[in-house]
């Protein structure tokens, strides 16, 4: 048993969950691939927001696979990382926008 | 950036030997993955066949004006190989005698070569070729003022010229190729479409080539496209008629950058992983004989490079036999699996 928790070779055998549930498995990959087709957003597009979602759920996996994707697809580092600032952005503004609920607290229980 | 060819740096990787145990060695011999036959095999397909030689490609000498980081001839200015005007009749001679559609020129720079000119004005006059390809890195039409004039040599040839541009941004370009190699080809290329290359003149034909500049795959060549040709055509002008995106195969310069930055494996891995039943069944190696400076024959440029001849007695443009050639076994290896990933690639773009 490997020591660390997150161990990049495991990455490609993302596809092998199927065997221990063939039919969630399934339908999970089919449903990830349809999400990723070009649609009203572009594969493109959608392949950057994948990047942004990555680092807000700090998934190794994802930010490896989709750093590639980037690549593949002649998106621009300057464009990653914008990118990346919009997930910050988002996740850095759901924690301060708790700041209104900690002043509503605190006022309501300050005389 | 290297200046100087692995051979000039007398490089482990320039040995073609050294190449081979590489490619047939670790995680191919390990089982870790499997070889190029037998993935075939387990895709129930046949050893590849050789169908009708359409296309003859000739590389006329492996020097070059620049020095890419990629690149699989390991061309530079310091290789001298050229072929001679004796192997050039040759390869006329069968242009002259066989049903040979296309004759694709490639180096190194293949304007560099001295007759380069001759030959190109040979085949229009002497052949029944119909089209003329000349793998041009648009660079050399500014190095030097004698190369100024060539886009004018090329339109009153009807060549069709595919150039080699690797991203529509200064950055990458210059990273894989060298400093200012960008701002020259941009500049060679507006020269091209000055005297009618790229545009609706179908018998000036000017496409480019993208090949990624690292350890990934090339994306999908359409939307590749539409990216280069609205990015050109905002910024510079630019019109061309196709992109053909390439796969870089793991031989020579790329796989010494492969193994010195530790992406051999993983890149190995995503060509396996990658394999198309369907582009394996339409490698460009069914199609194209490839033509040494010294005259040998090769299945393809890349074995060229690896200097696989082909396995038949006729391995030599002076005793080229389309028939018997037609029967010989192509020579396979793992850098195969360059020309089977994802949308397959070859030196004319995507083939499935
Ligand atoms: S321009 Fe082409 S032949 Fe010359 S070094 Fe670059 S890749 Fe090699
Ligand atoms: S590398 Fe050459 S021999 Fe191998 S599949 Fe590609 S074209 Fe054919």
């Amino acid at each position: 048993m490997k020591k660390e928790y997150y161990n990049p070779e495991d990455l490609k055998k993302f596809s092998s969950i199927t065997e221990w549930n063939k039919e969630l498995g399934e339908k999970f990959f089919d449903y990830y691939s349809s999400v990723f087709k070009e649609g009203h957003l572009t594969a493109r597009e959608k392949s950057l927001i994948a990047l942004a979602v990555s680092h807000v759920v700090h998934c190794p996996y994802c930010i490896d696979a989709y750093t590639k994707d980037g690549l593949q697809r002649g998106i621009e580092k300057e464009e990653m990382m914008e990118a990346v600032h919009v997930g910050a952005a988002i996740k850095s503004g759901a924690v301060l926008v708790h700041g209104v609920q900690m002043m509503n607290r605190h006022d309501q229980l300050s005389m | 950036m290297a200046t100087k060819s692995l051979k000039a740096q007398k490089s482990e990787l320039s040995n073609t030997q050294r190449q081979l145990e590489i490619l047939s060695n670790g995680i191919f011999q390990n089982g870790k993955l499997p070889t190029f036959r037998q993935k075939l095999k387990e895709h129930s397909l046949p050893q590849i066949q050789p169908q009708k030689l359409s296309i003859l490609q000739i590389n006329v000498g492996y020097m070059c004006n620049q020095v890419c980081a990629h690149c699989h001839v390991d061309a530079g200015p310091d290789r001298k190989e050229m072929m001679t005007r004796t192997t050039m009749e040759e390869c006329l001679t069968v242009m002259e005698t066989n049903q040979i559609e296309t004759v694709d020129l490639t180096g190194g720079a293949p304007e560099m070569h001295p007759e380069f000119r001759w030959f190109v004005t040979q085949i229009r006059q002497r052949t029944s070729v119909n089209e003329i390809i000349v793998r041009s890195n648009l660079t050399i039409i500014m190095a030097n003022k004698k190369y100024h004039d060539l886009p004018d040599f090329f339109a009153e040839n009807e060549v069709h010229v595919i150039s080699s541009l690797p991203f529509y941004k200064r950055g990458k370009t210059d990273r894989q190729r060298g400093t200012g190699v960008f701002d020259q080809s941009i500049e060679a290329l507006q020269k091209l479409n000055r005297v009618g290359y790229g545009k609706t003149n179908e018998q000036l034909k000017l496409d480019l080539v993208y090949n990624p500049s690292g350890a990934f795959l090339p994306g999908d060549q359409m939307a590749m496209e539409n990216d280069f040709k609205k990015v050109l055509m905002e910024d510079f002008g630019i019109e061309f008629n196709q992109l053909f995106s390439i796969t870089n195969l793991p031989i020579s310069r790329f796989l010494d950058y492969l193994i010195a930055s530790e992406n051999y494996e993983e890149y190995m891995h995503a060509l396996v992983e990658a394999f198309n039943p369907i582009a394996a069944e339409n490698v460009m190696c069914t199609n194209t004989l490839s033509v040494s400076w010294e005259g040998y024959l090769f299945d393809c440029d890349f074995n060229q490079m690896l200097e696989l001849k082909v396995a038949s007695e006729h391995s030599h443009i002076r005793d080229f036999n389309a028939e018997a050639l037609e029967q010989r076994e192509i020579q396979l290896s793992q850098h195969c699996y360059g020309c089977t990933a994802g949308a397959g690639s070859s030196c004319q773009g995507s083939i499935a």
